[in-house]
């Protein structure tokens, strides 16, 4: 896996892939990924189960090989262990060793990134407190409750002091208080100028923290970029309009995208525009044709509302 | 290379808490038990035995060590014996099972090659089994020595090819853990140990009837695993030549040891399987 370019390079990218690749058999677990993550960035990778998140995780961290593509991660070739000294990483479907305590536990993997025993006999106390976990750490992992392993092993993940964490859905065995502890720890990460890497489904997490966000479908990106410009181009409002006569929607749909008529007395309308000046233009549409507006209520997209529109966009139409 | 010390560290304190590993401990500990009182019996019914021939004025026909020696020949078969089975129990899953329960992410994605992982393990189970065959040889030779007053020859050489036996195993299982599910890999290094004892014994028969192609099975399938040709080699060395001329080919030695170079080959064959499992991993996704 390090064969063929030991260089490093010092680049403005933490993470950078280039048509990255991953075929089991005549299964596409990931199709063709090209992403670039600054430093300091906080970036969302978001998707549906079995989009190819994991597998572009494990690469990342050279827990398996690309069929195609290449990349570079701290600057180190894909796959070099060199950069997985810098590297913090949560695993998806993890085990720990869990006949070891939590102290226990956290010596080991503070051995294995080479720390000396006088840097784990402090950083141990410190991740321990960071997870909230300092009451628990002489118990063996094994009896741990589901949460309290998932924050071992963040522990286990920032023991290093890393410059790039990893972290494959690292909320899933959590309850609400403790997504809200793990949101506050990525915002303390960010503070200290730390990469994170955010592998997620779930979207109001990863709106929360992430300053940038991919979509991934079917092993490719279908989206990516700043959250908030993601959203903008995005703007929806909802029409209370009066009796609309024939052929105004249709007019109206050459203007803004119509999503949903709700008929009655006093008609609903959702539509889509991409700025607010196409917005009035539709007001005016509908004043001419002299239909009552009654309200024009801009509603805020969501990212959730986003990432359904993009994935069914994506079904629609064969990549 | 401290990294692959870290792992075997780790490797050997989780391989005395495998329940199968206990098993074969707490078996061992029985056959210790057992093996010390049998051999203090016989004792007893040899003295027994010679002071009625001594009375009668009657000569002995054996000497006393033809008989001891048969003992601990016995009781170190079956120690190799355990320690095959150990060795398979203990690391059978090592790295399969711990794909599947992914207790191996989290290692793999810290700075550590993978070839350090593999050795790493291979040293930690080793260790365990080192020490688990020095305790059990030392159980058999002492009890030869204190309750029977008898010293069989070789016994550190002994103690090495049973060693050297249970590491053949040890490579092979681990490479096996590399390709194949635990259960298959179960089922596979199993079978190939059984097929080396049985070559064992089907060179054994060969010799006794003179016939050249059983021997020459038994050759070939020492040639695929050489656990048992190793095992036959020590057998041979514990036993003073008086002994081995007396038994003649039997299931658990042999009249015809194998030679130095056979030594060589397996301790080579132990070495290319680690090699292999180091690079099968190396390129094995997770």
């Amino acid at each position: 896996m390090e064969g063929r370019d030991q260089q490093i390079l010092v680049t403005q990218w933490a993470i950078e892939t280039r048509g990255l690749r991953k075929v089991y058999g005549d299964r596409v677990a990931l199709a063709d990924l090209s992403i670039t993550v600054g430093y300091g960035e906080v970036f969302g990778f978001l998707g549906p189960n079995g989009a190819g998140k994991t597998t572009a995780v494990k690469m990342l961290v050279g827990l398996i090989r690309p069929t195609a593509g290449d990349g570079r991660v701290l600057g180190y070739p894909l796959g070099d262990h060199r950069a997985r000294r810098q590297i913090g990483y949560l695993p998806e479907l993890f085990r720990f060793h869990d006949w070891l305590t939590g102290e226990e536990l956290l010596d080991l993997h503070g051995q294995l990134y080479g720390l000396s025993r006088a840097e784990r006999r402090r950083r141990i106390p410190e991740v321990l407190e960071l997870v909230g976990l300092t009451e628990a750490a002489r118990r063996r992992v094994r009896t741990y409750s589901k949460g309290m392993q998932q924050r071992i092993g963040i522990a286990q993940a920032l023991l290093a002091a890393p410059r790039l964490v990893i972290l494959d859905e690292p909320t899933s065995a959590l309850d609400p208080l403790g997504r809200r502890d793990v949101r506050d720890l990525i915002r303390r990460l960010r503070a200290d100028g730390v990469t994170v890497f955010l592998n997620s489904h779930l979207l109001s997490e990863v709106e929360a923290v992430c300053d940038r966000v991919a979509f991934v479908n079917h092993g490719r990106v279908i989206a990516i970029g700043p959250l908030d410009e993601l959203l903008r181009g995005e703007l929806v409002v909802e029409f209370r309009l009066g009796a609309l006569p024939d052929g105004t929607l249709a007019a109206l749909e050459r203007i803004v995208q119509v999503e949903d008529v709700r008929s009655g007395e006093h008609p609903v309308l959702i539509a889509r525009a991409p700025d607010e000046t196409t917005i009035a233009r539709a007001v005016d549409l509908l004043v001419a044709a002299g239909v009552p507006v009654y309200g024009v209520i801009p509603e805020r997209r969501s990212l959730e509302d986003l990432f359904v529109r993009l994935v069914e966009d994506q079904e629609q139409s064969p990549v | 290379m401290s990294k692959a010390l870290v792992i075997a560290r780790l490797t050997f304190r989780e391989g005395l808490r495998k329940k199968l590993v206990l098993g074969v401990v707490l078996l061992s500990v029985i056959f210790a038990a057992l093996y010390v009182w049998g051999f203090h019996l016989f004792v007893q019914d040899w003295r027994a035995m010679e002071a009625r021939r001594a009375a009668a004025g009657a000569r002995t026909v054996l000497p006393y060590e033809v008989f001891a020696s048969a003992m601990v020949l016995l009781g170190l078969w079956t120690v190799n014996f355990l320690a095959g089975v150990m060795t398979i129990f203990a690391s059978v899953g090592t790295i399969a099972s711990e794909i599947e329960q992914g207790t191996l992410h989290a290692i793999v994605s810290k700075p550590i090659r993978r070839w350090e992982i593999v050795l790493g393990k291979w040293l930690g189970y080793a260790t365990m089994l080192a020490v688990y065959i020095g305790v059990m040889v030392t159980t058999v030779v002492l009890s030869a020595r204190l309750i029977g007053d008898y010293t069989p020859p070789n016994v550190l050489r002994t103690y090495g090819l049973i060693l050297l036996v249970a590491l053949i195993l040890l490579s092979l299982t681990m490479l096996g853990s590399t390709l194949f599910s635990t259960v298959a890999n179960g089922v596979i290094v199993f079978m190939l140990y059984g097929m080396a004892i049985t070559g064992g014994l089907v060179e054994q028969i060969g010799t006794a009837l003179d016939n050249d192609v059983l021997v020459r099975i038994g050759v070939l399938v020492s040639i695929l695993v050489p656990s048992d040709s190793m095992w036959r080699l020590a057998s041979y060395l514990v036993q003073p030549r008086i002994a081995v001329n007396f038994m003649g080919p039997t299931p658990f030695g042999t009249t015809v040891p194998p030679s130095a170079l056979a030594v060589w080959y397996s301790v080579g064959y132990t070495v290319v399987m680690l090699c292999l499992a180091m690079l099968r991993f190396q390129r094995r996704d997770l």
